[in-house]
């Protein structure tokens, strides 16, 4: 055990703090990703990648650092960003996801086209992936497309397409083989959102807002060359992304501080007289989910310590999106019920506490343990990945 | 930067799991839980031989000098084996309260005899941490009177450490004249623990008196860290045994490792296991190498663990079914151990309220 990063790191982290110091005026301040970004969110996105503090290890060529890859710099440079609440730079699906796609799959005329504007924040990048039908079972989707005079043309409909009313552009998942066994009728292709016959309407969720959209896509015409990987790849080049999805660390930080932050509503609201936190069984239920995040904390140092020496942590990785989910709603409902009634007001109202974020934050995490693969399909790949136990059978099969 | 065990910390675990799993296949483990001594010699002196016992007593006094984190190591090897044997009080407790609040002629009287396992100590503070049936030892003079439940490991000991108030504890033979020892049987029999009743008897104080305040909070730590550790193997045990079971048995003509009604509460398990493990790791590596973090740590991970253990004893237990339920199958000796654990130098409720107050939560 040792939890000291050494000299090299400490100066690095050194060299992020005053960068950071001496540069955070000129940072848009940390965004949602709810809006396109515009020129100060690029500008600063372009000091940041100069700088290597993000797109750190995307060649030069495209627009990127170049650098080697180094996760305890990663870390570093999330954990000075994050302590000092500066922006650290542009995240998405299209960053996240697409790029490293691209790099790994896509043709040499897709990488010059697309990384550059991509990281640069000038195109932004919605993911055409789950369907009214499609969910959890992501592979029946059936939009579908057709080849026709060197084009696809693409027909379906698309849901929780976050981000698609501002986006540039579209990676999209089709059935292109029809006959083929699903997994291997899909292709995955790059869409321009501005193409006749796509209809974005928003979809408003529970919390009030429409922070997703669903696409209706009528014969969208997509030039043949906008695939990426061949006809029929489809699905194993969307997993290429998931996994670099799935690649991320559990991030605790910011459990970490939604638990400061209860803290200071608990020591300064009362209750009959007293501060909440004086109220036994309130404080108890803080100090519960106080050990919880600790012990995500050090759970995400182990996984890290396996990434860097190349070690598959196995299942205490394959819990992270399970637990982490649970355990954020889990905050979000203390918040609200110490709060009591004064906790269920929204939306302006008087006397409401914190904007009401509390109950959009308990509204939203509830979406966070559905989406990107819901709780029970979680423990469906933590019992079958990770402790060897075997798929439910398909009905026919179980004649 | 390196958060996990070393390869000598896996080596040392691999080696108390042999010792222990070669003496204790599952017909042992009910001979000895039917003998209630709590103790078995031959992996008692297997230990020894390891120098498990003199773990984290430095060398100049016969020990191993390791540090607590390999203490954890061995601990958790403990646990998955539900052993017989007073390590939590005689090598983690009483060298921890002798270290920090012994004098030096106490440190070279009773670390080397500790370390050889030649004595075997139990460790009584209970009160110190909550008080049941006005029970507790009050010290007049250089005496000391009363009743202390829980001695933890008591039952094998040949000496005790017994807190007498918050500042001072005495170092008591077992055969010192005004000691009465009674057997306090709990559902689990692999380690027992006593009630020790004082009338009269002649103090030797840790430190001298008044001085054993740090000590016995130390000490509490310690013990705490050691049950959360054997919680932390014998859980773990648990859920392997859980799902092997359901990949083996059979209903509707398929096993039922198969159905997920079955694989969600395995998954449920290790979930709740798996974050716990690495705040216990962190918690023994704080101890030593970053002592201000050591106890608020200390009291998540075992409070923590404490919440898991209930919810994996219940639920492995679900899993085997009717069979599950049974003496055949056996799977209570580790619901047994984790169970007491649990309620072990305070419950998870006490250990949250100490945890708030520790970080100062409570102050105006």
């Amino acid at each position: 055990m040792d939890l000291s990063y050494g000299p090299e790191y400490e100066d690095f982290r050194t060299e992020v703090r005053v960068f950071i110091e001496k540069n955070q005026h000129l940072a848009p301040p940390p965004g949602m990703g709810m809006y396109h970004p515009g020129p100060k969110e690029q500008d600063w996105q372009k000091l940041l990648i100069e700088n290597g503090y993000t797109c750190r290890t995307i060649p030069k060529q495209y627009g990127g650092y170049g650098g080697e890859p180094d996760i305890l710099k990663n870390v570093i440079i999330q954990d000075e960003f994050a302590k000092a609440n500066v922006n650290s730079g542009l995240s998405g699906q299209g960053i996240g996801m697409l790029v490293p796609t691209l790099l790994e799959r896509g043709t040499d005329k897709q990488k010059e086209q697309y990384i550059r504007p991509t990281i640069w924040g000038e195109i932004y990048w919605c993911q055409g992936y789950s369907e009214p039908g499609a969910g959890s079972d992501l592979a029946s989707l059936r939009t579908n497309a057709r080849v026709e005079d060197g084009h696809f043309v693409i027909n379906g409909q698309k849901i929780w397409t976050s981000s698609a009313h501002f986006s540039d552009m579209c990676f999209i998942l089709v059935r292109t083989e029809p006959d083929k066994p699903k997994h291997e009728g899909i292709s995955y292709l790059l869409m321009d959102m501005k193409t006749p016959g796509i209809e974005v309407r928003p979809l408003v969720t529970m919390t009030g807002a429409a922070e997703f959209n669903e696409m209706f896509l009528t014969d969208v015409k997509v030039p043949v060359d906008s695939i990426v990987g061949k006809r029929g790849e489809g699905w194993l080049v969307a997993n290429t992304t998931l996994k670099h999805e799935r690649g991320m660390l559990g991030d605790p930080s910011q459990l970490l501080s939604r638990i400061e932050s209860i803290l200071k509503i608990m020591q300064n609201e009362m209750l009959d007289g007293k501060r909440l936190i004086e109220h036994e069984l309130y404080r108890d239920r803080l100090v519960a989910a106080q050990a919880k995040t600790e012990a995500l904390k050090y759970h995400s140092l182990r996984l890290l310590t396996c990434t860097l020496k190349n070690e598959d942590p196995g299942v205490a990785r394959l819990i992270i999106k399970y637990y982490g989910t649970t355990l954020s709603r889990e905050l979000s409902d203390i918040a609200l019920e110490v709060l009591g009634e004064l906790g269920s007001l929204y939306d302006g109202s008087p006397h409401v506490r914190s904007y009401g974020s509390w109950q959009w934050r308990n509204m939203f995490d509830l979406g966070l343990i559905i989406g990107g693969g819901t709780s029970q399909i979680q423990k469906n790949i933590i019992s079958e990945r990770g402790l060897g136990m075997p798929r439910e059978p398909k009905l026919a099969e179980t004649k | 930067m390196e958060f996990g065990l070393s390869d000598d910390q896996k080596l040392l675990e691999d080696s108390v799991r042999k010792l222990t799993e070669a003496q204790l296949p599952l017909e042992k483990i009910r001979e000895y839980a039917a003998a209630k001594s709590g103790f078995i010699p031959a992996i008692w002196s297997g230990l020894v031989d390891l120098g498990a016992t003199g773990v984290i007593i430095p060398e100049q006094y016969g020990g191993t000098g390791f540090k607590m984190l390999d203490a954890v190591v061995i601990l958790e090897a403990l646990g998955r084996t539900v052993a017989p044997v007073p390590f939590t009080g005689s090598a983690i407790m009483a060298p921890v309260a002798l270290l920090t609040g012994g004098t030096d002629a106490q440190k070279e009287e009773w670390l080397p005899q500790i370390a050889t396992g030649e004595v075997k100590a139990g460790v009584g503070v209970t009160e110190i941490i909550s008080t049941r049936d006005s029970k507790g030892v009050s010290l007049s003079g250089d005496t000391l009177n009363g009743n202390a439940m829980f001695v933890i490991d008591g039952s094998p000991a040949d000496i005790f450490l017994i807190a007498a108030g918050p500042d001072n504890m005495a170092i008591i033979p077992r055969n010192a004249p005004g000691v009465t020892v009674t057997q306090l049987k709990t559902i689990d029999y692999s380690r027992m623990h006593c009630e020790v009743k004082l009338e009269g008897v002649k103090a030797d104080l840790l430190g001298g008196k008044g001085k054993a305040g740090a000590a016995i909070k130390q000490t509490i730590m310690a013990g705490r860290l050691a049950l959360a550790a054997d919680t932390l193997g014998a859980a773990e045990v648990m859920i392997g045994k859980a799902v092997e079971y359901a990949k083996e048995r059979k209903q509707f003509e398929r096993v039922i490792a198969s159905y997920q009604a079955v694989k969600h509460m395995c998954a449920e398990m290790i979930s709740e296991l798996e974050p716990f493990r690495s705040l216990v790791w962190y918690a023994g590596h704080a101890y030593d190498e970053v002592p201000d973090e050591a106890l608020l740590n200390v009291l998540l991970a075992k409070s923590g663990i404490d919440g898991a253990g209930k919810f994996i004893i219940r639920t492995a237990t679900e899993v085997h079914g009717g069979m599950g339920f049974t003496d055949l199958m056996g799977l209570h000796y580790w619901y047994k151990r984790v169970s007491v654990n649990r309620s072990l130098l305070g419950t998870p409720e006490m250990l949250r309220n100490e945890a708030a107050i520790a970080q100062g939560w409570l102050a105006a």
